[in-house]
């Protein structure tokens, strides 16, 4: 079973090297939107390995969050003030 | 039989997964690693919700992974439409390989 949350972990170091290495910040964006799309399976995994059913409501959560943050973030590149 | 299903379409999501995080290290240009990433990953990730339905039936986990399944398709496309096109209007040029009419980035 570790081998899927070791699998996990190559799919998430890949995303942090393209935040870090991103040249624009739209990359970064993109890779942190990325980032919580492969934590939510990660915590769909747990519950589903360890049975607690609690880690599904983190997961649904961190879709909605993530949703809304990618939306900040796309807003936030066009540069144009927040009133239009 | 179910669950057989279930863990096939979770190692599945998997691979969409690991391709999409390759495609987002790998592609040369913005556009490209928005296009691989959000479609492979929201691919891979929502296998993989379908897949632990199959698998716990309709317990409490399956139920929540199908509703996480639906926020995440309502979510994820949209959120990738949203950042192409502010990653469009922040002036950020595809790479030259890309062949584009003339008047297409004028406004850009």
């Amino acid at each position: 079973m570790n081998t899927i949350f070791i699998f996990l972990g190559i799919c998430i170091f890949m995303c942090i090297y393209r935040i870090v290495k991103g040249p624009t910040p739209a990359d970064r964006s993109v890779a942190i939107d990325i980032l919580g799309l492969v934590i939510i399976v990660y915590c769909v995994f747990y519950s589903l390995i360890t049975g607690i059913d609690f880690y599904m409501n983190i997961a649904i959560a961190w879709s909605i969050i993530g949703f809304v943050s990618s939306l900040t973030l796309a807003k936030f590149l066009e540069g144009r003030k927040f009133d239009d | 039989m179910i669950e057989i299903l279930g863990w096939f379409l979770i190692f599945n999501g998997l691979c969409f997964i690991f391709f999409g995080c390759l495609g987002l290290v790998r592609m040369p240009d913005i556009y490209c690693r928005l296009q691989t990433a959000t479609k492979c990953v929201t691919f891979g990730a929502g296998s993989i919700l379908f897949g632990t339905f199959l698998i716990s039936g309709f317990s409490s986990i399956g139920l929540k992974s199908i509703l996480c399944l639906i926020f995440l398709f309502l979510n994820s496309p949209t959120a990738s439409h949203a950042l192409a096109y502010g990653a469009f209007f922040s002036g950020v040029k595809p790479v030259e390989k890309t062949e584009i009419e003339e008047d297409f980035l004028k406004d850009a």
